[in-house]
């Protein structure tokens, strides 16, 4: 997996909410069975026009926001399935870093992001930010002021820097184990084969039928 | 101390702790389909691996496959995505339920039907409905693809323990009411956010009722909330449904006894702390219908299309687009929505129960004129039994369509799509925008709201519809 340091980049926004996996790759792309190729299909029904020719309503086709790489949208993005291709769309598209916030509901905090898909998201090197509601409008007034707006992310750092005038910087939490493996870039199944012996030591003892200690 | 259901299953899976709050979890059961797994036994292959316990790996081939003839697969992308999984089965040497075969269906309606789905284990598949498992006191869960790869390869996923949310469904359903209104009502409720990083768990006298096939239907939907997995403590009605004599890969004899024994064990003590509680009266739920593009934008039965400003957990903006694309105007009465398509299936909603509730509706009456009902048994065998019983028969007799076992129209990666505008009452799990076909309208119901709506034309209420 590529490592994930500072990443400097331009911004886009995507003003909705419950973006879910079947409007990020719509089905009829997931019988492909390669891993590569599925940029061009991210967003694809509300991306293109039934011709097939770019959506001019669509966000990501609006001047200024061609080759973003840093994706700001609203709460339970990704909800949905659990395909990964949705997080290939993404990553092949060129989107490195997706913000979204976390919002109140009732006594509840309901995240940013469907939990599938944020893990998927980390297996792919491509980094999820939750962060306040205030601090996303923040980021969607930058941005609509100044389409193309430049934003820095630093992972080490936990922090976003816009490129306003003046700059605004924003912190973030990540969890320290996924910030360890995005900024070493690791292979998850090496590191498990690292721990064979007590897979096997586990499986000696281990009934997979009745699930208990034998 | 006093565990929940969740922290006990855990607790016997633990392979080692890691770094961080990370646990390497054993993983006993893996199910596989077309969709989901190509590329992960590709990175096998690519780093020269094998699959650690294939016995372990079971196959099927659900989501792209036609219904209407099985023999033939016409779309030449579906039909390689076919012959991978059977090449990768053979290669690995992974069980594969072939199309054709006794025991093919959609791997949520298999795993149960054929003992693989086991109290107290750990299962997972490249699929988010593998929630429905829970429903046995089964932890499982929905993984992507790289995680498919990893548990092929070493059997373990890392995971980070979950959050624990207990919702109980006190006192009893009243008639027609049934467990696919208790998870929409709990979606509503909550949000499709709700449940996300917790795993949930159904408990209470309404739950205990509930049959095998009404509790999946609950288990299944929790993703819809957000949470990747649902429990429900296993009793008598589990033990029963995996005692049955067809279930080829359940334990038996003294194995069974043994297992039993430690099954029994397998219910959160009492002075367990959940870190979220929730408590619906199962007496108070009406038959839900949802109305727009998320699971949680729903309503009872009784109630009318929301003005855009008055719906909890969502936004003004994200209420009318969703009203813009399902063609709804505020304070329509749900039930004056007229319908062109019936859906009846699905990993929610495609058991025999689901089915026989169905049949009971359509017996002696005609799908309305302009709609089309299509009914898509889950499994093979599901399909021989409702043969059995002669519910194909009413189905055909009504003007219904009845096809072979496979997702279907809950996804519409086959043919069964719904055309641009067209306005479906399905009992699968999504109302997503395009989700059964791009343009199409999904109204998310039980089987037998489902079954009304293709008699009438038009949604009713199942409790006092003639
Ligand atoms: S029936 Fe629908 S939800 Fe279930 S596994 Fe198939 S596509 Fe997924």
């Amino acid at each position: 997996m590529k490592p994930f340091t500072i990443h400097n980049g331009q911004l886009a926004p995507l003003d909705r909410a419950n973006v879910d996996t079947d409007a990020i790759i719509p089905k009829q792309f997931l019988k492909l069975i390669g891993r590569s190729g599925f940029g061009q299909y991210l967003f694809h029904d509300w991306r293109y026009l039934a011709d097939g020719t770019p959506n001019p309503q669509f966000e990501l086709n609006k001047p200024g926001h061609a080759g973003a790489s840093i994706l700001v949208t609203r709460n339970n993005f990704g909800c949905g399935s659990s395909r990964e291709h949705a997080v290939w769309a993404v990553a092949q598209y060129g989107i490195r870093v997706i913000i979204a916030p976390w919002r109140q509901h009732h006594k509840d905090r309901l995240p940013g992001f469907a939990d599938i898909f944020r893990n998927n998201c980390g297996k792919n090197g491509v980094l999820t930010i939750e962060l306040s509601e205030a601090e996303v409008d923040r980021i969607f007034h930058a941005v609509h002021t100044q389409p193309g707006l430049q934003a820095t992310v630093d992972l080490p750092q936990q922090t976003i820097v816009l490129h306003t005038t003046p700059e605004q910087t924003l912190r973030f939490e990540v969890d320290p184990g996924l910030k360890q493996y995005l900024l070493r870039g690791l292979d998850d199944i090496a590191l498990t084969l690292e721990q064979e012996a007590d897979i096997t030591a586990f499986e000696q003892h281990h009934d997979v039928q009745c699930a208990g200690g034998r | 101390m006093a565990k929940t259901l969740y922290e006990k299953i855990w607790d016997r899976h633990v392979v080692k702790n890691l770094s961080d709050g990370w646990t390497l979890l054993y993983i006993d059961r893996q199910l596989v389909h077309e969709v989901t797994s190509a590329q992960a036994f590709d990175g096998l292959r690519l780093a020269g691996r094998t699959v650690r316990r294939p016995a372990l790996t079971f196959a099927t081939l659900d989501h792209n496959v036609p219904t209407d003839n099985q023999a033939v697969i016409t779309d030449p992308i579906a039909r390689a995505q076919i012959e991978a999984l059977r090449r990768n089965c053979r290669e690995f040497g992974v069980t594969l339920f072939d199309l054709g075969d006794a025991n093919h269906g959609v791997v949520h309606i298999i795993g149960p039907e054929l003992g693989l789905t086991l109290p107290g284990t750990t299962m997972v598949c490249g699929d988010s409905h593998t929630a429905t498992h829970g429903a046995f006191g089964a932890l499982a869960h929905g993984i992507g693809t790289s995680e498919v790869e990893h548990v092929l390869a070493t059997q373990t996923l890392r995971q980070k323990k979950s959050r624990t949310f207990r919702v109980e469904f006190t006192g009893r359903l009243t008639p027609q009411v049934t467990s696919k209104d208790m998870i929409l009502k709990l979606i509503g409720q909550i949000g499709a956010a709700g449940g996300t990083g917790y795993v949930m768990e159904y408990a209470g006298s309404a739950i205990r009722a509930l049959s095998m096939e009404a509790r999946m239907t609950i288990c299944n939907m929790s993703i819809e909330a957000g949470a990747r997995a649902g429990l429900i403590a296993p009793d008598e009605t589990t033990f029963n449904y995996i005692a049955a004599s067809d279930r080829p890969y359940a334990p038996r004899g003294a194995a069974l006894e043994g297992a039993l024994a430690s099954w029994k064990m397998l219910t959160s003590d009492a002075e367990a702390a959940f870190d979220r509680t929730l408590t619906i009266e199962a007496a108070a739920l009406a038959p839900q219908v949802t109305w727009g593009t998320s699971p949680g934008m729903v309503a009872d039965i009784t109630g009318r299309v929301p003005e855009p400003d008055q719906v909890a957990g969502y936004h003004k903006t994200d209420v009318e687009n969703a009203l813009a694309y399902m063609g709804l105007t505020p304070g329509t009465p749900l039930t004056a929505i007229k319908v062109q398509a019936v859906f009846i299936g699905s990993c929610t909603n495609g058991r025999i129960e689901d089915l026989r509730v169905a049949a009971a509706v359509l017996q002696g009456r005609r799908v309305a004129h302009g709609v089309r009902a299509l009914i898509v048994p889950g499994s093979a065998r599901v399909k021989a039994q409702a043969e059995a019983e002669g519910l194909d028969r009413i189905f055909k007799a009504a003007g219904a369509e009845w096809r072979h076992a496979g997702c279907s129209m809950c996804l519409a990666m086959n043919p069964d799509q719904l055309q641009p505008g067209e306005r479906c009452a399905a009992t699968s799990n999504r109302n997503f925008e395009g989700r059964q076909g791009k343009g199409g309208r999904t109204h998310l119901v039980s089987p037998a709201m489902a079954a009304a709506a293709a008699v009438a034309g038009h949604f009713v209420d199942i409790r006092t519809w003639n």
